[in-house]
């Protein structure tokens, strides 16, 4: 038997107490926060950016999710039978209404290839009032330049696109932050996936 | 390749909801073979839950009961093959009976209830079947075009198998004449409306009680088993 698919809408304006409601100071618990949860301090890193939309205006009420392999590239879920880091939850969610830039900012680890082909990413979910579906992209970086090159998804994209999956390395304060500006539309649009 | 079925999904932009002329994609979503990294996605069970999460009338209380109208919403999460998926968690948010959200952003001239949040959570049972208890939410004005109304709604978020999966929506009240005037309804392609209208339901009702509403949900995707790699 097949199903037809429930259609998707928009999160709205009033996510924050259902999606991230720690956050935004809501007494209740929330599942997932800004720092992916079984990381280790000494590999961290922050992964942080805005999202604008086709006016160039940052967007203030968007959330953001973050999945991911550890640095070993290995996910934490059944269909990966690698693996067994069990304390790495590999996601993280944030909403962008908190900062006072109007962010999104992750405490994270770079991850490891999660197989033979693909370079190093993290897979983005975008959400936002003002969109009835959610967007899928992918950061990738830019200190993987031989992997990159090789890697399948970046290699289907038009040459003159693909740099807006590449994050941009920066030191500060002694750690390294991976940043990453989502353009919802523009002449920098980000790839989005149809996954 | 794509899990999502895009004839039952709206478009990121369309002209009645004015908010996405600027937000949605422009180009071509780029198709994307299905790798570990989409085969894969966040797993959170039964351990995410407190006690009450499931009860909205109930995990925000302050000084007595919550207002409104008391509710049953019940369902199932199926895959696109119509099989159950079990353990799976649902997120949901929702103004109160006054039509009313606790947010900072919300200015509508309606009551907040102290002892009603609007936010509640659930883990699908083996049989894919989930169950809330909440407040009817009110209908309250935004500010899409003149006296836009937007019709009594829950808004739902699930993670289904893997990010492929990943949906998040909105159920409406069956007999709603909001609906018809409704630009983020009404953006869904025009067969696939009614899969977001719950339906009255006795069997879910509790007698005596709370009259329930049942809201069965589809994910994109087919269920796929574990690789034996």
């Amino acid at each position: 038997m097949s199903s037809k698919q429930t259609p998707s809408q928009t999160v709205g304006p009033f996510f924050a107490y259902g999606m991230t409601p720690e956050q935004y100071g809501y007494d209740f618990a929330s599942i997932a926060g800004a720092t992916v949860e079984g990381i280790e301090d000494s590999a961290a890193v922050t992964v942080e950016g805005h999202v604008f939309d086709g006016a160039g205006t940052v967007i203030g009420d968007a959330v953001i999710e973050i999945w991911q392999a550890d640095t070993e590239g290995r996910y934490n879920h059944p269909n990966d039978q690698r693996s067994s880091n069990q304390a790495f939850k590999g996601f993280a969610r944030w909403g962008t209404g908190t900062d006072p830039e109007n962010r999104f900012v992750f405490r994270t680890v770079k991850p490891g290839p999660v197989d033979s082909e693909q370079a190093p990413h993290i897979n983005v979910i975008v959400f936002m009032r003002g969109m009835p579906n959610h967007a899928y992209t992918r950061l990738y970086f830019p200190d993987e330049v031989v992997a990159n090159a090789k890697d399948p998804v970046l290699m289907s994209i038009p040459e003159e696109r693909r740099g807006t999956l590449l994050a941009e390395k920066i030191e500060r304060d002694g750690g390294v932050v991976y940043r990453f500006d989502i353009h919802m539309q523009g002449a920098a649009e980000t790839v989005f996936f149809d996954v | 390749m794509s899990a999502r079925d895009w004839d039952s999904h709206p478009p990121y932009i369309h002209e009645g909801y004015k908010s996405t002329a600027l937000r949605g994609p422009t180009k071509p979503l780029v198709p994307l073979p299905h790798t570990l990294s989409e085969r894969t996605g966040p797993v959170y069970g039964h351990e995410c839950l407190g006690p009450d999460d499931a009860d909205l009338t109930l995990n925000s209380r302050k000084t007595g009961e919550p207002l409104g109208e008391r509710i049953v919403v019940s369902g199932r999460v199926l895959d696109g093959n119509g099989k159950p998926v079990p353990d799976t968690l649902l997120e949901i948010w929702q103004a109160n009976a006054s039509g009313r959200y606790n947010h900072a952003v919300d200015q509508h001239d309606a009551p907040l209830d102290p002892n009603f949040l609007g936010a509640g959570r659930c883990v699908t049972d083996a049989d894919g079947v989930y169950r809330f208890h909440t407040i009817k939410p009110g209908a309250y004005p935004w500010g899409n075009h003149p006296n836009a109304w937007r019709p009594n709604h829950i808004h739902f978020s699930l993670f289904g198998p893997t990010i492929a999966s990943r949906l998040v929506t909105q159920m409406y009240f069956p007999g709603d004449p909001l609906l018809a005037l409704d630009p983020i309804f009404r953006g869904v392609p025009e067969g696939a409306r009614d899969r977001l209208v719950s339906s009255l339901d006795l069997g879910v009702t509790e007698p005596d009680f709370a009259l329930g509403y049942r809201f069965d949900i589809v994910l994109a995707g087919r269920g796929e088993t574990p690789m034996e790699d």
